[in-house]
């Protein structure tokens, strides 16, 4: 039977070897990188000109009074600890954004997901792609971030280059679940409650601005278990240099099992999509 | 200008003898969703160059019925072979070799048209070299050259369907599947489309639509199977159907109130093969529709207006189903 297969075309035939998944993968993230070459000035002016703004208002500008008034904050100043805190929320809104609508389009309103699934490209496949390429964009959008708040000061530590895989694996522990999410609603109706009711209060009580310690005690305990509370400590560690590895294993361990989870229902939302 | 796709070169294989092999080959399909039976054990066959249809109402179960063939949709019960292989084990195999024209276009439509053909290629892990050649191939196939560089958004209906069928062609597929391929269009875009169908059935490529449109199905299918509520209700060629289950004409006659055409009805008895009255007009089944139309003014009735026209699909399905005959 496989001869049957290799006859099938051509010009693919001189070259067949038979594919791992990873390959098909990438060809779903390559039409997303073709997409993005088209506007790419306003992507990367909104993901890092964005972050850059928060920087200057809350890192320069209220730090100075943060810092005159207090002192430092963790036994650092305001702008190196607001810095891994905004490329952290960053990477989160990033997901959200990119897991919630586009996730629905490619599913049920344009339903491109649905062309690339008449293809050799599996369900599984395309979800991983897509995923793939938010990851790749966090990242390019985190080095640019990172490089100017370390030219603004906002990066004590050389440490702060992990600072860029730690907000990537943030963004997915995000993507992932919240794709899934997405790939199973038939509307969009909760879409703007889940930003505000869950990215929202996440971004501003996860540690981002302050210690999650300042937060009244019964709320603690909810930070500290937002993946977003791990994602910062993970970046702050890295670009302060201050993070124990015990501490930073155990975060990334956190991130970790959400993004299994989270991939794993995806797989499965996206079979029961595109191929149910 | 042997353009496309065609698949006539034949491999190693097919001079071994299994060419015979029917390229899709379905015994017993069905498919339920929950207690729903989509498809109800359905039985069909599809050989190599021939332009095979499903005909059927919404809901008749083709859409689902395309969607296990294109390795979208797992079968419940049944057999079902795609070029050799079970869809079960070899989905991504046999999709490699499939193009498929969806119902609903599902383009990039932010891309361009030329984009939108490339990224589909890659999709198939096809060479970018290659991927250029086809997409030039296809956009002259298409019509589509003059519009190469603009977006697919602004296109008509027919241009973003002849746009799906060129890309649905990107990888020389061995059988293309179309599901309602044009639904939605006007008629003179419906005509060009057909025109390329036909095209591509000259160049030998296996073709598999399903459509409620008699016409169309009239058109365009060597073969076809009439499907009704999950379950074929006839197969084959629309010549032979319309032999089997109609007359060569068929007189319509349209009365100018619904009285006047229950009062008709006992006189109309006897004449053609068969009269069937439906909710807004008669018809008469009969070889001769003029004869039949002499012999109805002969009794006296005085139709508010009268067509002779020939026995069609619509009237199999009719036949057939029982369909909007008032019973």
């Amino acid at each position: 039977m496989s001869d049957l297969v290799a006859g099938a075309d051509d010009a693919v035939a001189g070259r067949r070897r038979r594919p791992g998944p990873l390959v098909p993968m990438l060809r779903v993230t390559e039409r997303e990188a073709r997409i993005w070459t088209r506007y790419w000035q306003t992507s990367l002016l909104s993901g890092v000109l964005t972050p850059l703004m928060f920087l200057g208002a809350m890192g320069i500008g209220l730090g100075g009074l943060v810092d005159d008034a207090r002192g430092p904050v963790d036994g650092v100043d305001y702008l190196a600890f607001v810095t891994p805190g905004i490329l952290a929320a960053t990477a989160m809104q990033a997901a959200a954004g990119n897991s919630l609508w586009p996730v629905m389009g490619g599913i049920k309103w344009e339903k491109q997901f649905h062309a690339a699934a008449a293809t050799p490209i599996s369900p599984g496949q395309v979800f991983g792609g897509y995923l793939l390429w938010g990851a790749a964009r966090t990242a390019l959008n985190a080095t640019l971030f990172v490089a100017i708040a370390a030219l603004l000061g906002g990066v004590p530590s050389p440490w702060g280059v992990a600072a860029v895989p730690a907000a990537v694996l943030g963004y997915v522990a995000f993507a992932a679940p919240i794709t899934a999410y997405a790939a199973l609603q038939d509307s969009d109706v909760t879409f703007p409650l889940i930003m505000r009711l869950a990215i929202v209060p996440m971004f501003l009580f996860s540690g981002t601005f302050f210690p999650v310690r300042q937060l009244p005690d019964w709320l603690e305990p909810l930070a500290r278990v937002s993946p977003l509370w791990h994602a910062v400590e993970l970046c702050r560690g890295a670009t302060t240099g201050s993070l124990g590895a015990l501490a930073a294993l155990g975060h990334v361990a956190f991130l970790l099992v959400v993004i299994g989870l989270g991939c794993r229902w995806s797989v499965r939302a996206f079979h029961a999509r595109l191929a149910g | 200008m042997s353009a496309l796709p065609s698949r006539s070169d034949p491999s190693p294989l097919d001079d071994a003898g299994p060419g015979d092999e029917p390229l899709i080959h379905a015994k017993a399909l069905t498919k339920k969703f929950g207690s729903y039976v989509a498809v109800d054990g359905v039985d069909f066959a599809v050989q190599r160059g021939e332009v095979f249809g499903f005909l059927g109402p919404n809901g008749a179960g083709k859409t689902t019925t395309m969607r296990m063939i294109a390795c979208v949709s797992p079968i419940t019960d049944g057999e079902l072979r795609i070029l050799g292989m079970d869809p079960r084990h070899h989905g991504p195999a046999i999709r490699a070799r499939l193009g498929v024209v969806p119902q609903e276009d599902n383009l990039d439509t932010e891309l361009t048209v030329w984009d939108n053909l490339v990224i589909y290629g890659r999709y198939f892990g096809l060479p970018s070299g290659v991927i250029r050649e086809r997409a030039a191939e296809l956009l002259a196939f298409a019509h589509l050259e003059d519009r190469r560089d603009s977006r697919v958004d602004p296109l008509s209906g027919g241009m973003k369907r002849r746009l799906t069928i060129a890309r649905a062609l990107i990888n020389k597929p061995d059988l293309v599947l179309l599901d309602e391929p044009t639904t939605g269009l006007d008629p003179q875009a419906r005509h060009l489309l057909w025109e390329r169908l036909y095209r591509l059935k000259r160049e030998g490529v296996t073709q598999v639509l399903t459509t409620h449109y008699m016409d169309e199905a009239e058109q365009l299918c060597d073969r076809l199977v009439i499907m009704d509520e999950g379950r074929i209700v006839a197969e084959g060629s629309p010549r032979e159907l319309i032999e089997r289950h109609s007359t060569r004409e068929v007189l319509e006659l349209r009365f100018a109130l619904p009285d006047e055409q229950d009062a008709a009805l006992p006189h109309l008895e006897g004449i053609g093969e068969r009269v069937e009255p439906l909710a807004e007009r008669v018809l008469v089944y009969a070889d001769d529709g003029d004869a039949a139309l002499a012999q109805v003014t002969d009794r006296g009735v005085r139709p508010h207006s009268a067509l002779v026209r020939r026995g069609s699909l619509e009237d199999v399905f009719l036949r057939l189903t029982g369909r909007s005959l008032d019973e």
